[in-house]
């Protein structure tokens, strides 16, 4: 077997290995650098802050890259200090660079360290790139994606993930469309319409599926973290200056094309009463575009790949399990941010440093800090998680598909044969869902559908989600999409 | 019935055809072991003259006849093979292998080295020789799985998933020692005759039986690329192969199968590997797979990799299926150890067993296949 052999020589390990240029990854990145530690950051985007702290596009640029951005300081502040290490060869930065394949201690490559795969997010590799990285410690940080539900009608184009839809913003500069409805459930809904609203677009509503008291429960704990409260209130005060309808208890249930027939047009609403019913509404708005969030989707290729234990979490989500240092069930792997449970940018943060400092064997020589960090890491957490009970799923969504709506848009998967195969082939778990009915096993490799698949094979068998139902969609190799003659590149 | 993989599946299917009542117990979900980890092949192009080349063809007819009316449902396409040689040795055992294989009449057409590319306009020129089988074809594995499984509930067969088998209950008299009831998870299953379908875990299962089954898993991996349009039209796959699934070697062996699907992805394969049931994806040996496809399809080269997945053949060390009564042990069968045929091979190995349970004449002899060829061998 012939085998291709780049030029680059063979790096020396770093001590740590950090994945995802996110606000858990810079804070990691920052935290090992500080401490002495060799630290090599890998991400995915050609300029760091990841999805939080997403920057416009080169050709988009302008003096106001910051606009739209939230803690922009922290961000700037991180990115100095990366800098003055990066400057001082402690820190070395791998941009625009996605780990497609990680191999822990002691596997096939037979060295003592992490050896990370690495491929471009884009384009071919060039000869400046490490294809390989190897390291000591590893901590991951790869974020979340949009979590999506299918609805009847949103394989129409208008159709789009809140996350989608602030990226465009963020990234491109472009407004998805000139009416829009935001629809799901969660806080994030609030900055999507804010930020359509100060853009131009006019957002006829926002439909937030939960209802406010479900706050009530958990006031002492918004209480200990009051700047998510405030953060809430200035969206929620931008919004009613943009007269911008905040709907609860409302859904989407339908999207209906335009006059074409090609693209969105209208949105019918339903109402979900106290006891979870669902109840078609008569009313309908028209709108050009429907972006739609129902939380996030921990981003977990690496951590399986890593042999990581995982969980579900109280929203549903899979998640890594870690210790109170951050550090996986595999020794030698810590993981922050997102993946741990989504909790968002500070809860990121505070996870990040941690894992930098674990990562560096200091937490003895930083007891203060670490103390700190565990304190901050506690309180943001149980805000996270009485964020996620106030804003769950609506357990009968399912009530709102019909026969042709389609469950994977990838490979064109209709509810029908969702429905059929698990009440006629015995799809029992997901994993035959996904194999019986091609659910997931498209371009999106099941980043869009694997939650609804998932839900609707636990479904299926009148039993709750579990750890199960989400694992098979959570794939293992590749991590990243790379090209099968890039394989061959050592 | 001990597992739902597409062998247990076939076999409760053309056993309620006989009137049996059947139970099948899985301890996954359906076809949840080898059957969901293979490309749902039905050669018999990689077949040596043979037992084993009798009973793809006798299978082959099943698909074609008896089931033609279900192949929509798994996907059944008949879409030939193209076996290609590299060298001129591998040549020349190529044209030998099919020439004996028209003897037992299989359809092998040699393909001049330059006509290749009418059949495949993307592999590389140069090729030795090839030759067309337009008798391969290909299943979805896991439809063919679960729909034989509904038509056996519709007969009246019981499907049990998620159940364990944890021993066997066995009446000894002084001639003889019988099966009397199977014991799982769920309680204890009286039966007059079980059937040993677990695939490469047959050999637990016969552990737990006090029987000795030289069943092993032989790992292998496919890699799945993103979907294309209609790019490699049969099933193609280097003479070597066939030479890799005869091997009785050890150690890796890699040799290139490639394949388009109805849903546009290309299947890449393959490995055959001893290592036991480890599931851990091995960077060394997909890079082997890889290699071996890019020297036939060199064009593959810029086509972006989705997923890979790994699965265990049951091997069976002599390379022929067990399949039939175990004498040391009465009422217990055998239908496992098709190593990478198995799903090809399950219809014929489910009609013949059914036949020779209700005590009739079988259509092919199943002395070949006896397990009592291994009862020499001292248990473990």
């Amino acid at each position: 077997m012939s085998v291709q052999r780049s030029g680059v020589a063979k790096q020396p390990a770093y001590d740590v290995a950090v994945v995802g240029g996110g606000p858990a990854g810079l804070a990691a990145t920052a935290a090992a650098a500080r401490l002495g530690r060799r630290v090599v950051l890998i991400d995915a985007g050609a300029q760091l802050g990841g999805q939080y702290w997403r920057h416009a596009n080169v050709s988009s640029a302008g003096p106001h890259d910051h606009v739209g951005h939230r803690d922009w300081e922290v961000f700037e502040a991180l990115n100095e200090r990366i800098r003055r290490h990066r400057q001082t060869g402690a820190a070395v930065h791998v941009a625009a660079t996605q780990v497609w394949f990680i191999e822990p201690p002691g596997s096939d490559a037979g060295e003592p360290d992490w050896t990370l795969h690495l491929a471009p997010t884009c384009g071919a590799p060039d000869d400046r790139m490490p294809r390989t990285v190897r390291a000591d410690r590893l901590i991951l940080c790869p974020g979340c994606y949009d979590r999506q539900l299918p609805i009847p009608g949103w394989d129409l184009p208008g159709v789009m993930a809140a996350g989608g839809v602030q990226a465009l913003l963020k990234g491109q500069r472009t407004l998805a469309g000139k009416r829009a409805v935001v629809a799901g459930t969660g806080p994030f809904l609030l900055p999507v319409a804010e930020q359509l609203a100060r853009n131009g677009a006019r957002v006829v509503a926002v439909c937030e599926a939960s209802r406010i008291g479900n706050w009530g429960r958990h006031l002492p704990t918004v209480a200990r973290t009051p700047s998510k409260f405030a953060e809430a209130a200035s969206y929620g005060w931008s919004l009613a200056r943009a007269r911008v309808p905040y709907r609860t208890g409302t859904v989407v249930m339908r999207i209906e094309a335009d006059s074409s027939g090609e693209q969105v047009g209208a949105v019918k609403l339903g109402r979900l009463g106290s006891d979870g019913r669902l109840r078609e509404s008569s009313e309908s708005l028209d709108v050009d575009l429907v972006a739609l969030g129902w939380g996030f989707t921990p981003a977990l290729e690496l951590v399986s790949a890593a042999g990581a234990e995982t969980r579900v979490d109280v929203d549903q989500s899979l998640v890594a399990v870690v210790d109170e240092e951050q550090q996986s069930t595999v020794a030698g792997l810590y993981i922050a941010g997102e993946a741990t449970g989504v909790g968002g940018a500070q809860l990121a943060l505070a996870e990040g440093e941690l894992a930098g400092i674990a990562a560096a064997d200091a937490t003895h020589l930083e007891r203060s800090r670490v103390r700190a960090l565990r304190r901050e890491i506690r309180r943001l957490r149980a805000f996270a998680v009485a964020m996620q009970r106030s804003h769950p799923v609506p357990p009968r969504w399912s009530e709102w598909l019909t026969p042709e709506t389609l469950v994977c848009r990838c490979e064109e998967v209709a509810y029908a044969q969702v429905s059929e195969a698990t009440s006629d082939l015995a799809a029992t778990d997901a994993r035959t869902l996904k194999l019986l009915t091609r659910c997931g096993m498209g371009w999106c490799q099941g980043h869009v559908c694997g939650f609804a698949t998932a839900t609707l094979a636990a479904a299926g068998q009148a039993r709750q989600l579990n750890a199960e139902d989400l694992r098979p969609l959570a794939k293992q190799f590749p991590c990243a999409p790379i090209r099968l003659g890039s394989l061959l590149e050592h | 019935m001990i597992g739902a993989g597409a062998v247990g599946a076939a076999c409760a299917y053309f056993l309620t055809r006989k009137g049996f009542a059947v139970h099948v117990v899985e301890r996954g979900a359906v076809a949840a072991g080898s059957s969901s980890a293979g490309e749902g092949n039905l050669l018999v192009s990689d077949k040596v003259s043979g037992p084993e080349l009798e009973l793809a063809l006798y299978s082959r007819a099943l698909w074609e006849q008896e089931l033609a009316q279900y192949g929509e449902l798994w996907e059944f396409e008949s879409k030939g093979g193209l076996v290609v040689a590299t060298s001129a040795q591998a040549g020349r055992a190529l044209r030998t292998l099919a020439a004996e294989q028209r003897q037992r009449g299989v359809d092998a057409r040699d393909v001049e080295p330059d006509a290749v590319t009418d059949h495949e306009p993307h592999i590389r020129r140069g090729l030795a020789a090839a030759v067309h089988y337009p008798q391969d074809a290909q299943v979805q594995p896991m439809l063919l799985t679960a729909h034989l499984l509904r038509l056996a509930r519709a007969a009246g067969a019981v499907v049990s998933t998620g159940v364990n088998v944890t021993g066997f209950e066995v009446q000894a008299s002084t001639e003889s020692r019988r099966v009397v009831a199977v014991q799982t998870s769920q309680g204890t299953l009286a039966c007059e005759q079980v059937i040993n379908a677990a695939g490469p875990w047959a050999g637990e299962i016969a552990t737990m039986a006090g029987v000795d089954l030289p069943i092993r898993p032989r790992r292998g991996f496919v890699l799945v690329t993103e979907p294309l349009p209609p790019t490699i039209n049969h099933k193609v796959y280097a003479g070597e192969y066939v030479a890799s699934t005869q091997s009785e070697h050890l150690g890796l062996e890699v040799s290139a199968v490639i394949e388009g699907t109805k849903a546009g992805t290309i299947l890449i394969g393959s490995s055959r590997e001893h290592v036991g049931f480890e599931r851990r994806v091995s960077l060394p040996v997909l890079r082997a797979i890889a290699s071996a496809a890019l020297e036939l399809f060199p064009r593959l080269a810029g086509v972006t990799l989705l997923r890979s997945y790994a699965g265990f053949r049951p091997y069976s060390p002599d390379h022929l299926p067990v399949v039939g009564p175990d004498t040391r042990l009465k009422g217990l069968w055998h239908a496992t150890g098709h190593e990478g045929a198995g799903i090809g091979l399950s219809v014929g190995t489910a009609k013949l067993i059914s036949q020779a349970m209700a005590g009739e004449g079988t259509d092919m002899d199943l002395a070949p296949f006896s397990p009592a060829r291994f009862e020499a061998v001292a248990p473990a």
